[in-house]
């Protein structure tokens, strides 16, 4: 079977600042999967890229076994690329429904109930007629995620959407995430809070100065010596 | 849907039966210049208000329109709703040009073009003498105007028209999709382009829209004036009030730029009339300050204040 995304030697350069150097992986479908790395080292470069909102210099990235690394970011997202944002960005002048029907309307099947019962999954139900800049750290968070789900993803990217969250709040969104995946969606899980990672992911690479430095199962990526170098600070 | 269509009719018939009302002809000279701030305004409002992307140069897409009708008038001796769907044409045009230059970018970069598209245009026409070039060309009104009292009075009917359709256009707009898609954009373009809104096309739309409006409310100025000169067809006061209108009357919503317009436009006719013309600029210049600083969500925005249960 084609994996779902199959990213190859993509690099991606900031005016002589390589954030991305020649970096290759493949996603399956159906798959938890876990990028870590420390900051600086083009986690968020790397989604952006494939998320359409940087453009890679070289390289391909091909989505369902089609390349995608030429069209605008709303074509991606159409075909089925969603993602969170590490820095919450909400529709501040929306409330939380509405919120949900800009990808909803764009992106995804137009259906009203379709909002509502994912405002249902996340736990936001209560929230729908808030106004989206009154939100609380984690409502914010799930509301990146569930804004993300309204699209109808096949490949969900979360972009640390647990940074800042306590260790309750950490777990109400982990499962979340479980859920989803349950569901049939691809998960990309960028985080810092390694205990997640080990807990979400069943394989993981770490990224250090734009070049993945070690890529298996959370177990081996924890032992890996470069790992421990680069991230861990052993 | 229904509701607004009645209102509209009910606003064009109420226009059309003014003549009954007013007999002196100035109130038709000052009420036209009322209704093409609205049509002005509701333009603005539609990139401006509703996509966050301000347009510094609303004079210059009056201007096009404008100079467009008042060329082909003078070629071809185009009737009116010719000249007013040209001069929508030509600035509908402008406003896709300089958007598909701009927009590509985030922020500033239209707004900047859009001050020095107007410092162009004006320097182009001040050029073009077949248009009268600097000192103007006089344009002779039609004689006859049937089924209106006199030409004043057809000219503002027909901007009363525009009017309601700038309205009904940004009023569809704000409560479809697109309306959606615009205030994603102004909120988070980032966020809103990964959440499947075509940033691109959406601001271009916008763009040529409100560009075709101000056109067409330019359009049946030279006829309305009889005469037509750059000076006062760019006027700043055109992307100032065009602007200041929807921000002092509020601009999440259709009816603030309407609001705005009116009272503002009425205004300062009241202040040209009983005090001086230059008057009217300072009265603009200070009610955009005090409702930036005060009140600054508009009209509409003190009006949700005081009433919150109200859904406006």
């Amino acid at each position: 079977m084609t994996p779902l995304l199959q990213v190859k030697d993509v690099s991606k350069n900031f005016g002589g600042f390589m954030a991305l150097d020649g970096v290759s992986v493949d996603i399956a479908q159906g798959e938890r999967f876990g990028l870590i790395g420390p900051n600086g080292s083009g986690k968020t470069t790397l989604i952006n890229c494939v998320s359409g909102v940087l453009a890679n210099d070289s390289g391909s990235i091909r989505f369902d076994g089609r390349e995608i690394s030429g069209l605008p970011a709303y074509q991606r997202t159409r075909r089925g690329i969603a993602r969170s944002f590490q820095i919450p960005r909400p529709f501040a002048s929306m409330s939380v429904l509405e919120n949900l029907l800009v990808p909803l309307e764009y992106a995804g099947t137009g259906k009203l109930d379709e909002a509502h019962e994912i405002l249902k999954q996340m736990g936001l139900a209560d929230k729908a007629a808030t106004q989206s800049n009154r939100l609380s750290q984690v409502e914010l968070r799930k509301l990146e995620l569930a804004r993300a789900m309204a699209a109808r993803p096949r490949l969900l990217i979360s972009d640390e959407a647990m940074a800042g969250l306590s260790s309750n709040e950490i777990s109400e969104v982990l499962e979340i995430l479980f859920k989803l995946n349950a569901a049939g969606i691809t998960i990309v899980m960028i985080e810092h809070i390694m205990q997640a990672v080990m807990k979400f992911s069943q394989r993981v690479i770490c990224l250090d100065a734009g070049r993945i430095i070690c890529e298996g199962t959370p177990a081996a990526i924890v032992a890996h010596p470069e790992v421990q170098r680069a991230y861990l600070g052993a | 849907m229904k509701r607004f269509l009645i209102g509209a009719l009910a606003v064009l018939a109420l226009a059309a039966s003014m003549p009954l009302i007013f007999h002196n002809e100035y109130f038709f000279f000052a009420g036209y210049v009322v209704l093409q701030f609205i049509v002005l305004a509701t333009a603005w409002n539609i990139l401006g208000g509703y996509a966050g992307y301000v347009n510094f140069g609303s004079g210059a897409f009056f201007a096009v329109g404008a100079y467009t009708a008042v060329a082909l008038y003078k070629a071809f001796a185009l009737p009116l709703g010719l000249q007013i769907l040209a001069g929508a044409a030509a600035s509908g045009l402008l406003g896709f040009g300089v958007g598909m230059l701009t927009l590509r970018l985030r922020g500033i970069f239209f707004s900047i073009a859009t001050i020095a598209v107007a410092i162009v245009l004006e320097t182009v026409v001040l050029n073009w003498h077949y248009v009268g070039g600097a000192k103007g060309l006089p344009i002779m009104r039609p004689v006859e105007t049937p089924f209106f009292a006199s030409h004043t009075v057809w000219l503002f009917f027909v901007m009363a028209a525009l009017a309601v359709l700038a309205v009904g256009a940004a009023r569809y707009i704000e409560t479809s999709w697109i309306g959606r898609g615009l205030r994603a954009i102004r909120d988070n373009e980032v966020a809103a382009e990964c959440s499947g809104v075509p940033t691109l096309k959406l601001k271009l739309g916008a763009a040529t829209l409100s560009g075709a409006l101000m056109g067409a409310a330019g359009a049946p100025y030279a006829q309305y004036l009889s005469f037509i000169e750059p000076a006062s067809t760019f006027s700043l006061n055109y992307a100032v009030n065009a602007l200041a209108m929807p921000i002092i009357g509020g601009m999440g919503h259709w009816i603030g730029p309407v609001i705005g317009a009116v009272l503002l436009g009425s205004v300062q006719q009241i202040v040209t009339v009983t005090i001086s013309s230059e008057i009217n600029v300072l009265v603009v210049g200070v009610m955009l300050v005090v409702f930036v600083v005060a009140a600054p969500e508009g009209i509409l925005g003190l009006f949700r204040k005081l009433f919150p249960s109200r859904k406006s």
